[in-house]
């Protein structure tokens, strides 16, 4: 057998190395077009569940070009950037928060006392999903949220009403918190007691907050409270300080100003 | 044919990789907390020690033994990386919440144990059967611990609703415990007890 020796060894490696990277290659390859479908399309269910709009048995990519205007907003201004400057990183079709948010000159560092999610960096320029209505008014804004929870960072998206107070969806559509516990963020009943909760008063500030335990309804800030989930006090710190930040004045508390101030919503 | 029936069905009770030889545990405590994603982790295991055992197997004669382990290794890291792309590409939303574990197939012991123990002296036929045999054992363990976990940590079956639970106005309290993974410890314990007072002859003697 001349199976140990060098000429042998090196022969036998290098084949297996050359058909291996064939097939992982061809792999890759070919199931990539697939797997970016896969992509977009999930990203295009969270926002349509967070708007509300998904229809049983109607292509989620249809509804959402029928409905949905995506638009990049900047944070510190509150204005939305006009059409020719949503290029390169910040162009709609690849906006990616995470890679923005580290993106040198499109991310920025929150100072620390002002991080009430725990998210270090943020980006600039946010993108935000306005749903229209038939005559092209818009009905609702879908804003992306995010923060830390008790394992991991929470994605998700918030639905603001176009009165600019009511709380409309609230989804998140990655996270990694324990399952039963914490991963009850994704129980539909849960999420379904954010609608009509006011988030904002009339002046601006914000009211929203998950508390610690069940809301009482009797009382008068019972509007803009949401139940804790039990057994998950982190997972619950962690979505009210997240909400909190970002409708606050690091997040798109401007946006909301400007939109107030313009009441181009009548 | 009665030795092609004991290569395939030898590993679910008589031999399995999980209860008797005690390999590749830490995959089955983190995927078991649905049957859903029991399932299609159970078909990667399945899929990657079939083909692996096959491959090898096929190249037995020629692998110098002196790189054995790192051909070996070579051959099912591709393998679990076509799995995981499969996986991506098929099974998008399963494929989030399996995250790193198809790829930490590679580290499953009972692959490698399998490639070592089997393959490498059995032709390509026999060592096909002895991997789907392994991956039918450890998938037997999966879904009996999924299945358990599943069914009484949140009331659902593949999150069909059995047991409605009283968050959602129905009278069952689902036991939070077994969503944690070390709840499948219990639940694997219990499970090679079982099979141990099913067949004696499996205890160890110390």
């Amino acid at each position: 057998m001349q199976n140990d020796s060098i000429k042998k060894i090196i022969t036998v490696s290098l084949g297996v190395c050359l058909v291996c990277s064939v097939f992982v290659s061809s792999a890759a390859v070919f199931l990539k077009p697939m797997q970016e479908k896969n992509k977009k399309l999930d990203k295009i269910t969270n926002i349509l569940k967070a708007g509300d709009l998904m229809k049983e048995g109607v292509d989620p990519v249809k509804i959402f070009k029928d409905n949905v205007v995506a638009a990049i907003v900047e944070v510190a201004t509150g204005e939305i950037l006009p059409k020719e400057k949503c290029v390169n990183e910040l162009d709609l079709e690849k906006y990616d928060i995470k890679a923005i948010a580290e993106h040198p000159k499109y991310g920025m560092s929150i100072p620390a006392d002002k991080d009430k999610a725990l998210i270090r960096k943020m980006p600039k320029f946010m993108i935000i999903y306005m749903v229209k209505d038939v005559d092209g008014a818009v009905e609702k804004y879908i804003l992306p949220i995010y923060g830390k929870g008790l394992w991991s960072t929470m994605y998700g998206f918030i639905a603001i009403d176009k009165d600019l107070m009511t709380v409309d969806g609230f989804t998140f559509y990655e996270h990694g918190e324990t399952p039963g516990l914490g991963g009850e963020v994704d129980n539909p009943k849960w999420k379904n007691s954010w609608k009509g909760k006011k988030a904002f008063a009339a002046n601006g500030d914000v009211l929203i907050s998950v508390i610690k335990g069940t809301v009482n309804p009797a009382k008068p800030e019972a509007v803009s409270q949401i139940d804790g989930l039990s057994g998950s006090t982190l997972t619950t710190r962690g979505v009210n300080n997240l909400v909190q930040f970002w409708l606050g004045e690091s997040g798109y508390a401007k946006f909301f100003e400007k939109l107030r101030k313009d009441g181009s919503n009548g | 044919m009665a030795k092609v029936k004991e290569i395939l069905l030898d590993p679910i009770f008589k031999n399995n990789p999980i209860a008797l030889q005690v390999l590749g545990v830490c995959s089955a405590l983190a995927v078991t907390s649905k049957m859903e994603t029991a399932v299609v982790m159970s078909l990667a295991v399945m899929f990657v020690t079939a083909l692996s055992n096959t491959s090898l197997s096929l190249i037995r004669k020629h692998i110098p033994s002196s790189v054995r382990i790192i051909v070996e290794m070579t051959v099912i890291a591709s393998l679990v990386i076509i799995a995981d792309q499969l996986i991506k590409a098929y099974a998008f939303d399963i494929s989030k919440q399996l995250s790193v574990y198809v790829g930490l197939i590679i580290t499953n012991c009972i692959i490698m144990g399998r490639a070592e123990a089997y393959a490498l002296k059995n032709p390509p036929g026999k060592a096909f059967l002895d991997g789907i045999g392994n991956g039918l054992g450890y998938s037997f363990v999966l879904l009996t611990v999924g299945f358990v976990r599943e069914l009484f940590g949140s009331g659902k079956l593949f999150g069909i609703e059995i047991l409605p639970l009283v968050n959602d106005g129905g009278w069952y309290v689902p036991n939070g415990m077994l969503l944690i993974p070390a709840s499948a410890f219990f639940l694997i314990a219990f499970l090679i007890w079982g099979i141990r007072v099913w067949k004696p002859e499996q205890v160890e003697e110390d």
